[in-house]
Parts: structure tokens; sequence; C-alpha cells
């Protein structure tokens, strides 16, 4: 591991002034925040980031989950997956988060890791975690060779030519479906996200994962209210039954009314160069009658412009079934 | 800027297994190798160094952790419990005791991260069922296979509690 210099600053407003010196907030970055460390520390040793500078924002006030005045709920950058998973509020109203999470990495790890970590969790893609390798994500213009390589666990939505990197987040899934806000402090003050917003598409650029620029220190994250009545599920399909990153995953929030569906949330992950929010079936579900063939011709709608890759074209027909089987379970 | 910068080399105080320390670490140090190379602590193993075999679990603050993902500079103040903490050969933890009446280990080298992950695991929301244990278990790795009594050693403790 390369030495850093090691830095707690009193309070945001500091840790956002040290932050905002870095050259860049994305692949490469100079300035880097910790907070539970395992994707960084894990990085770190492999080389893969090479901060000059770490910032432990542990002590900041960031590790609450409070109500909102509308019914909602904020959710602390710092709060531990663990902790957020077993919270009353979340284990009540937003089933399909606290399932996410608890679908995801060991339970050592999700008492480490965090929210604001989970959010800018990097991809498993061997060829980004190995420096020997070309990465078009980790060194901009020296190629991909996931893409004529081993690509099984990679992804099948919203690839480019320069990079098929599978997002490999289960909360961020969850995340998507809730229709969660990513609230972000930066040197002009602060300003909230949208989730579809915040991950980008690889395109021409994967070293460039989020829209956060040097500075910006993720706050919290609000929830919504929770739509009254909501059936929710977050199912994952993997290679082996626990700790162990997504194949296919797929989170929906249906509510449900006289038999149809009147309002459908539909996210996937496992697949997707980001956490795949699918309007696509959402439109294909609302007003349809609860039944297979409906929810089967959704899951067709969301995989439609998906692109095989050559180990992972079985990821289509997965992506399709673990679909379809999560609607099922919700409305079982 | 109101930044307290550290220099490389940092002083923290922590308590480890209840006994108050005060030591000088190079920034990277993990709390693993902290606990390894400068305590002699050498219960905690180190497996991948990655966070994926489980190893090197550990408590702070009553929680388990993978000690190797975890710099030891972020530790100052908190109290951390190793293998070493638990029980002693003429007093085991019941957990211990557990392990050895189930036979539930063979090479033992990630036995102590077993048994850490599987106390602290007492205390987190966990179903009656094996399924549940074997869940909430699956981030340690046994490469010897004993993981069907490692399974019956932590059912047999909870039974018991």
């Amino acid at each position: 591991m390369h030495t850093f210099e090691f830095l707690r600053p009193a309070d945001s407003e500091a840790t956002v002034a040290i932050a905002a010196q870095a050259k860049t907030a994305q692949q490469g970055a100079d300035v880097r925040f910790i907070a539970g460390g395992t994707t960084l520390l894990d990085l770190m040793k492999l080389k893969v980031e090479t901060p000059a500078r770490v910032i432990d924002i542990n002590r900041l006030p960031l590790d609450k989950i409070e109500a909102t005045p509308d019914g909602g709920l904020n959710i602390g950058a710092t709060v531990r997956n663990s902790d957020l998973a077993h919270h009353p509020s979340v284990e009540r109203d937003y089933a399909v988060l606290s399932q996410a999470l608890l679908a995801g990495a060991s339970a050592q790890l999700r008492n480490m890791a965090t929210t604001a970590g989970n959010l800018l969790q990097r991809t498993r893609c061997m060829y980004f975690r190995d420096t020997a390798m070309p990465c078009n994500k980790r060194e901009p213009g020296t190629g991909c060779p996931a893409i004529t390589g081993t690509n099984r666990m990679l992804a099948i939505l919203g690839t480019s030519e320069h990079c098929i990197a599978t997002n490999p987040s289960d909360m961020c899934v969850a995340m998507a479906a809730l229709e969660a806000t990513i609230h972000v402090q930066g040197v002009n003050g602060a300003r909230a996200i949208p989730f579809g917003d915040f991950h980008l598409l690889p395109g021409s650029t994967p070293n460039r994962e989020t829209v956060l620029e040097p500075g910006d220190l993720v706050t919290h994250v609000t929830l919504p209210p929770p739509a009254t009545g909501s059936r929710q599920v977050y199912l994952k399909l993997r290679d082996r039954a626990s700790y162990e990153f997504a194949l296919a995953s797929a989170a929906v929030v249906l509510t449900i009314e006289d038999g149809r569906v009147t309002r459908a949330r539909v996210a996937l992950g496992g697949v997707g160069t980001k956490p795949w929010r699918s309007l696509e079936a959402e439109a294909a579900l609302v007003g349809q009658p609860v039944d297979q063939a409906g929810f089967r011709n959704a899951a067709e709608a969301a995989l439609r412009d998906a692109k095989p890759q050559s180990e992972n074209g079985f990821k289509i027909e997965l992506a399709k079934r673990c679909l379809t089987y999560a609607l099922q379970l919700a409305t079982a | 800027m109101q930044a307290t910068d550290i220099p490389s080399d940092t002083t923290i105080k922590l308590t480890v297994n209840g006994a108050p320390q005060a030591i000088t670490v190079d920034v990277r140090t993990s709390l693993l190798d902290m606990l390894r190379e400068r305590l002699h602590l050498t219960g905690t193993k180190k497996g991948c160094d990655h966070g994926q075999c489980g190893a090197c679990t550990v408590h702070v603050n009553g929680r388990r952790v993978t000690s190797c993902l975890t710099l030891a500079v972020m530790h100052d103040g908190d109290e951390i419990t190793t293998i070493e903490g638990l029980g002693t050969p003429d007093n085991l933890h019941p957990m211990q005791a557990a392990f050895v009446a189930c036979d539930g280990y063979q090479c033992g080298y990630c036995t102590s991260g077993q048994i850490m992950s599987a106390v602290a695991l007492l205390k987190e929301p966990c179903g009656a069922d094996d399924a549940a244990v074997k869940e909430l278990m699956s981030g340690n790795i046994c490469r010897c296979g004993a993981y069907a009594n490692i399974v019956a050693a932590i059912q047999q403790v909870r039974k018991n509690a």
C-alpha cells in the first residue's frame, strides 16, 4: 500500500474544503474519504486506489437514521449496513431495502460498510482489480480486455465498447426502486441528486462512475414516504447461497388494487453497469392484472435492450426469470 | 482549514482485551497487523487480507469486523476483543468449549475467526434454525470443511443460553 496522509477534520465544512483540493473525485482521486474501508482499503492494497490523503469521516455526525417531516426517512452517510437493515422503520416500511442489505456481503462486512460507501462501491471486474491488466475504468485509453476475455459476471445492460463492468451493489438496487434522493455537501453548498441521476453509464468515460466532483461529501440519503400498502421484494440469484455477488437480482415495489397493478417500481442488479431502474418494466406492469403472463411481459420489456457478452448470455434469461419470480413473490 | 493533520506515524490509545494500550503505528497499519505484529496477539489470523475469508474477525466495541479491512488509526478510543480476550485454556468461553466438544475444526487456522464471529452472532438477530446460522456465518471460510460441526457448536451454545 502506498503511504498517505491520514486526516480527521473537525467538521463537514473542513472535510469538504480539503477534498475540494483533489483533481478528481473519480477513479484515481488523490483525496479519498474513508468510512467502513471495506472497498477503499481493499483497492489500496491492490494499488488500484493510491490516494495521497485519506480523510476519516467516521467521527462526523452523519450516522443517524431519522424520520423526515413528510413521513420519509433520512439515512446518514456513515450508518452501517447492518444497522440500516435492522432499523424498525426500514424493516416495516422499506422491506426491499432491508432484504437487499442482508443479501449483500457478510455479517462482518455489513457491520463495517456504510450507506455512502455502498453507493460508491466499485465493480468486482477482475481486470479493474488487477493493475497488470489494461482497463479503461482504471486507466482510460488502455482498452477493455473483459470484452474478449472473462466476462461471465459482467453486465448486459448499459455497456459500451469501452466498459462492461457490473455495478455490484445490492443496496443501490433497492434504493433505485424506492426512488431515493442522495444529498451531497460540496464547495458551493448542499444539493440533492435523484437516485437515477447519481451513477453514470460508462460510455467513453468509464473512469467517471458518478456525478460527484472534488469536495463533494455525501451526507445522507432520503427515502420518500412509503407507498401505502406496497408489496416489496428483493430477490438475488447467485452462484452460492450466501456471500456472493449477484448474477441477477430484482427489487420490486408494487401496489395492487382490485387485482390490478396500480403502481410499480422495478430495478435490477448484477446485470447493469449501474443500478438498473427499469421504467420499461414498470410501464408494462401498470394497469395489468396480477398474473404470470403480465409479469413475464414486464421482464421481456426490462431486458429488451440487453446485449450479451461471450460468456454471460445466460444472464438475459436468468434476469427475466428473476424479475418474474420476484413479482410472483411480491403478489403471492 | 481546521484539519488536524496526523503524521505518518501516529500514536493511538485503545483498549485491547480489557487492557489500555498506547501504540505508535504507521498510518497504513491494519488493525490486524497491529494486533499480530505489535501487540503479538497472534491468535487472530491473516488469511486473504481482503475481507473475504473471515480468519481475522475480532470485535470492535462488541461488534464483529474483519480486522484486515480497517486501519488501526481509525480505532483511537475503541475497545477491541480478540480470541485471547475471550477465554483461557483453563477457563474456556462456552463457545470455545462447544467447538472442542463438537469437533468444530480440523487444521484450526480459521477457528479463532469462526469463534469470534459465533460469539458476536449470539447478540445479533438470527433465526432459530441451522439455515439462519449458516447465513450469518457465511463470512467465515473453513477450507477443511468443518462447517457441519461449527453449526452444531453454535446451536449447542444457543440452546444452553
